[in-house]
């Protein structure tokens, strides 16, 4: 298979859910959330009802993908962090194990010190998880989740 | 690349709309944006020249219902159609689950649409998408133009594989759910073959 799927079991969303919540608490942020490099949301915690967090996560990966893409033509590796500096809200962008993207805004009640420390300890979490999750998916015999997915299922999608 | 959250019960989708210059991949973009429910949609984002060009993308999320008890959201991108954005264009179309190829159906854009679909061939060869597997739409547009080639030319010229094709005139609508629809089936029949049915 070209592209394996990206399945994302109970047990490691949990593990992740977890780990976004620690890091808002510890970092003293506003909002962490975390992105695969295709711009799908995979978690967020903190104040995430302020935030259009689907419209962030897909800017944050093309932002990932354009520095990448100039990376690339630097003869780079991956521009591994990012961090913009705004006037009231600042966001600091790190790439964990070239897979996910780790997304961490705060305010001057942190610093930037602060968010690095604490997302280099996140990071290590998240690597682990995410290869756990990888092994995982590719494991054969897996449930699939469309088992119960019929011809009339697919559709039925539009019909409104 | 599919995101399947079994957590969150949710399928997430990206289709791509490609195509040359000025064929109207934004349009479609920016009606499914007006007609769609609001608890459907979410914002759409644009990032386009001062002249209105796409300049990296459009991205739109979309929900379409419940498959087998699991939502299923499709994430709407175009990319820029000008000949020299093509590292932009490679970048977008990465990952992507679904294809659409929106030609302009005038003469004159006969060598552009050509052009375009050569180059998304090169581009899925280079981004690891099978351009003979990768789930695939055509859609005609600007079909109220007046000097517009037959579909049996366009379907001559660009369409070999014998794909399901759809005339439109995005402008006003025609065609745009249609084509959305239809690659939805068509990408979710194919995520359900990747994932092994039961059958
Ligand atoms: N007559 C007519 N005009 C159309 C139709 N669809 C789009 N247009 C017009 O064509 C022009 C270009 O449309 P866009 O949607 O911006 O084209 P695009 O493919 O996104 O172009 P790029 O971003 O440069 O790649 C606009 O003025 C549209 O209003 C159509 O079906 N008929
Ligand atoms: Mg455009």
């Amino acid at each position: 298979m070209v592209n394996p799927q990206m399945v994302m079991y109970e047990e490691e969303f949990n593990q992740i859910q977890a780990v976004v919540d620690r890091l808002v608490r510890e970092a003293n942020a506003k909002v962490v959330f975390i992105v695969d490099k295709n711009g799908q949301l995979i978690a967020a915690s903190g104040e995430v009802d302020n935030i259009d967090t689907t419209s962030l996560a897909s800017l944050t990966a093309g932002n990932i993908a354009a520095t990448g893409g100039i990376a690339k033509l630097l003869r780079e590796n991956e521009f591994a962090t990012q961090f913009h500096e705004g006037e009231n809200a600042n966001i600091h962008i790190q790439l964990v194990g070239n897979r996910v993207i780790l997304v961490v805004i705060f305010d001057s009640k942190s610093s930037l010190g602060l968010v690095r420390l604490r997302v280099r300890k996140a990071s290590e979490e998240l690597s682990r998880i995410f290869e756990a999750l990888l092994s995982k998916v590719q494991e054969p015999g897996g449930d699939s989740p469309f088992a119960e997915i019929t011809d009339e299922d697919i559709d039925n999608l539009f019909n409104d | 690349m599919a995101f399947i959250n079994k957590a969150a019960r949710e399928i997430n989708c990206k289709i791509v709309y490609y195509g040359p210059g000025l064929c109207g991949k934004t349009t479609n973009l920016q009606y499914i944006f007006e007609r769609a429910t609001p608890e459907s949609k979410g914002k759409m984002i644009s990032l386009a020249t001062e002249t209105d060009r796409t300049l990296f993308f459009d991205f739109l999320p979309l929900s379409l219902g419940e498959v087998g008890g699991m939502k299923t959201r499709f994430h709407l991108y175009t990319v820029p159609g000008q000949v020299f954005y093509d590292a932009s264009r490679k970048l977008i179309l990465k990952g992507a689950d679904a294809v659409i190829f929106v030609a302009d159906s005038q003469e004159a854009r006969h060598d552009a649409n050509i052009e375009s679909l050569d180059n998304l061939r090169t581009n899925m060869q280079e981004t690891g998408l099978d351009p003979d597997a990768t789930p695939f739409i055509l859609q005609y547009n600007k079909r109220d133009l007046p000097d517009v080639e037959s579909v049996d030319d366009l379907n001559a010229a660009l369409n070999p594989r014998g794909v399901p094709s759809i005339e439109a005139v995005a402008r006003t609508g025609v065609g745009v759910f249609e084509t959305l629809k239809l690659t939805a089936k068509v990408l979710m029949t194919d995520l359900r073959k990747k994932m092994g049915s039961p059958t």
